[in-house]
């Protein structure tokens, strides 16, 4: 269309490739915490993409208002998604335990907007630029033809050691196999002498510690921050959780970056209106053909 | 048990994707891009908006007690419009206290009261309707095109004479009671493609413009038309939408890869904002052209302003001209609320103005109807010629568009520099 060969057409195919890439490793990153609490605690919790908004605001106030290092910033937001991650389970989570997922859900859906109902009180509504907290130098490809921004290649280094991380955890360690014993039936592990409450807490304690990390590198990749920063971010990951199988970790990942290729490309070459359109349309094919997902375990059901 | 679980959950998902189904329809509703923002943002702020606006009253209170003629303000004083509303009602402010301060309109006293909208369109309803309560006479507003267009069905029913400052849709008009101050959307596209291709400022244009909101694909539809009769040409158009509008790497890619020298932005700020920062992450080197939706974004917060740098924008107002007028409301506004005014605080004063213009030639005065002050107003409005800061000899005819040239500024050294 352009006129300027294949060799031209290719290098914009790659940068599309790459972009999607990096918003896909941002959902594949959210996408884990998803799938992780799923997992587990066999709930959804649609407060997740809200917790990564906390996140967010947290590194924003100690990076551009106290002035505190990026890693350290980093590691008081983890921190504090993490306690607001167990006190959201045992506030708001713990106490429907035996009530019918539904319930659950809905309470999950209230939680996401009082977030953002208390971030919009604290902060305003105002967007708020911000700060890149990768401060390493963007890689420079063909004479700047080709430009891949560091933010880009640490978050799916981190996304790759999480996943990796998670599923050593899961498999190896004691409480690991607790969560495991716990996801697959409550009552046996109770009477196995594994603490069910507890094993949640801990679930949820990771999950929130992962979305601050997802937080930071989601608004370090597009620095703007509004209390409304997770729930589009937040959705999407779900899809790509849903289209990984969820309750998968390797899934999740997988499917974040697949989603977030596709979002890109069908963007670039078939129209930018029309991204999320796909994207959702997508969810529903990947159900209808394969309901538990490309990664995800067909679990036969007794009678 | 795991496929009712399954089935929950998939309900759960329908439900979730249909909240933000309403949020965005919101968006396009109020024709603004951070319109998702709105809906949630309503309870709680409404203790704080009541605040403010009994300030605004209080600070526009005179002594003086019998004959006063009451303006009623409507734009978004919180929320990610907040810079454009702050900014009119400051500048509305101004005119009503220099006119107080010289006598008032035909010795009647003004008072200003300015009611916070949050640009959604439903609460510049309520906030009309507060107004009302309080016996508002004309209204200044509102400061968006969506609300403008919500409340002017109301004052047309209610026959209360209304003026946006800024609110450019075509339908803010649509009514005969209802008058602008700013440009209308067709005729900044229009424009701007002129002075693209007039001044040769590129030959090779790229467009991303927002196709959920009426604002934006408003422009460019207008700008793209203008485009088929100017030198330069339209190589790549990159749409985005409400609900993704934070990655903007394809529609770069496109302009990049098209060769474009120009990115026309008709957009909001926020997302200006996010785009000039992608296209510097991404080492393209473009100009960028806007209209007066980028008015704003050198009070992003945390926002890197050197990224601006060379942005031109379609504006009807540069505090830096040097006329008598603007020198005295550029140094006023700095020493009241501390900052150098925009467009829209310029837009403000210029609509207090124009109403005194209006109702001194219809000879208003203060036991007159509403209705009565309406009728008078919109057959004066015809008739007078407002020297203003956003043009010398602005006329309106009937159908309450202005008619006044327009001027570009570009951003050096961070702030706005007459072209």
């Amino acid at each position: 269309m352009y006129g300027k060969g294949w060799v031209w057409d290719c290098m914009s195919f790659l940068a599309h490739l790459i972009n999607g890439i990096s918003l896909g490793s941002v959902y594949a990153l959210i996408a884990l915490g998803y799938t992780m609490v799923y997992g587990i605690a066999k709930m959804l919790n649609f407060a997740h993409g809200d917790v990564i908004m906390i996140g967010g605001y947290v590194v924003f106030v100690a990076v551009s208002g106290m002035g505190l290092s990026p890693l350290l910033s980093i590691l008081i937001s983890m921190a504090a998604c993490t306690v607001l991650g167990v006190t959201i389970e045992r506030v708001a989570y713990r106490p429907l335990r035996g009530a019918s997922p539904l319930a659950v859900l809905i309470t999950a859906i209230g939680v996401s907007y009082f977030l953002q109902n208390i971030a919009l009180l604290v902060f305003g509504s105002d967007t708020k630029a911000f700060t890149n907290v990768v401060t390493l130098p963007n890689l420079v490809l063909f004479d700047g033809e080709l430009v891949i921004k560091s933010v880009t290649i640490v978050t799916v280094l981190v996304s790759i050691v999480i996943m990796a991380g998670l599923s050593l955890f899961v498999k190896k360690t004691k409480i690991g196999r607790a969560m495991t014993a716990v996801s697959e039936d409550k009552g046996a592990a109770q009477l196995m002498g594994i603490n069910v409450n507890g094993t949640i807490a801990v679930t949820f304690a990771i999950g929130s510690a992962l979305a601050a990390v997802a937080g930071v590198l989601l608004c370090s990749a597009y620095p703007s921050l509004t209390p409304y920063t997770g729930s589009m971010p937040g959705i999407k990951a779900f899809v790509a959780a849903v289209f990984g199988g969820i309750g998968s970790i390797p899934g999740a990942f997988i499917g974040g970056i697949l989603l977030g290729v596709i979002e890109n490309l069908s963007k670039a070459y078939i129209s930018s209106q029309l991204a999320d359109a796909i994207v959702f349309s997508i969810l529903i094919i990947v159900l209808l053909v394969k309901p538990t997902g490309l990664l995800g375990k067909k679990v036969q059901e007794k009678v | 048990m795991k496929r009712k679980m399954l089935s929950l959950v998939l309900a759960g998902a329908m439900t979730a994707a249909m909240l933000t189904g309403c949020g965005s329809t919101a968006g396009t509703e109020t024709g603004d891009a951070s319109g998702e923002n709105s809906e949630t943002t309503a309870t709680e702020e409404t203790g704080e908006t009541a605040e403010e606006s009994t300030e605004t009253s209080d600070s526009a209170q005179s002594e003086s007690g019998d004959a006063v003629f009451k303006i009623g303000g409507i734009g978004p004083l919180t929320g990610g419009a907040a810079v454009y509303g702050i900014a009119a009602m400051n500048g509305s402010q101004i005119a009503v206290d220099e006119i107080n301060a010289a006598g008032g309109i035909n010795g009647m006293t003004v008072e200003l009261n300015f009611q916070d909208d949050e640009l959604d369109a439903e609460k510049s309803i309520n906030a009309y309707n507060a107004l009302k309560d309080w016996g508002a006479q004309v209204i200044d507003g509102c400061v968006t095109s969506a609300c403008s267009i919500a409340v002017s069905d109301k004052t047309a029913q209610d026959q209360i004479f209304q003026i946006t400052p800024s609110g450019s849709a075509v339908d803010c008009v649509a009514n005969d009671n209802a008058f602008r101050i700013c440009f209308s959307d067709p005729n900044q596209g229009i424009a701007s493609a002129q002075y693209i291709g007039e001044n040769g400022v590129a030959s090779k244009v790229a467009v991303i413009y927002d196709s959920s909101d009426v604002y934006s694909s408003g422009i460019y539809e207008k700008f793209a038309e203008e485009a088929a009769n100017q030198s330069f040409e339209i190589v790549a158009a990159g749409a985005f939408t409400a609900d993704n509008k934070t990655d903007f790497s394809v529609q770069l890619q496109q302009a990049k890869d098209a060769g474009a020298e120009l990115v026309f932005l008709p957009i909001y700020y926020t997302e200006a904002s996010l785009i000039l920062t992608q296209a510097a992450d991404m080492g393209f080197d473009v100009d960028f052209f806007g209209c007066d939706g980028l008015d704003g974004i050198l009070n992003v917060e945390n926002f890197d302003t050197s990224l601006a740098e060379g942005v031109m924008l379609l504006t009807p107002f540069a505090a830096d001209a040097t006329d008598e007028l603007t020198v005295n409301f550029v140094a006023t506004y700095n020493e009241k609320y501390g900052e150098t005014p925009n467009q829209f605080a310029a837009d403000g004063y210029d609509t207090v103005y124009t109403i005194k213009a209006a109702a001194e030639q219809a000879g208003i005065t203060a036991d007159m109807s509403n209705e009565e002050i309406c009728a008078a107003l919109v057959e004066a409005m015809t008739q007078i010629t407002v020297d203003g800061l956003t043009g010398d000899g602005i006329t309106w005819d009937a159908s309450g568009e202005p008619s006044k040239a327009p001027k570009a500024v570009m951003i050096r050294d961070g702030v706005y520099t007459a072209m």
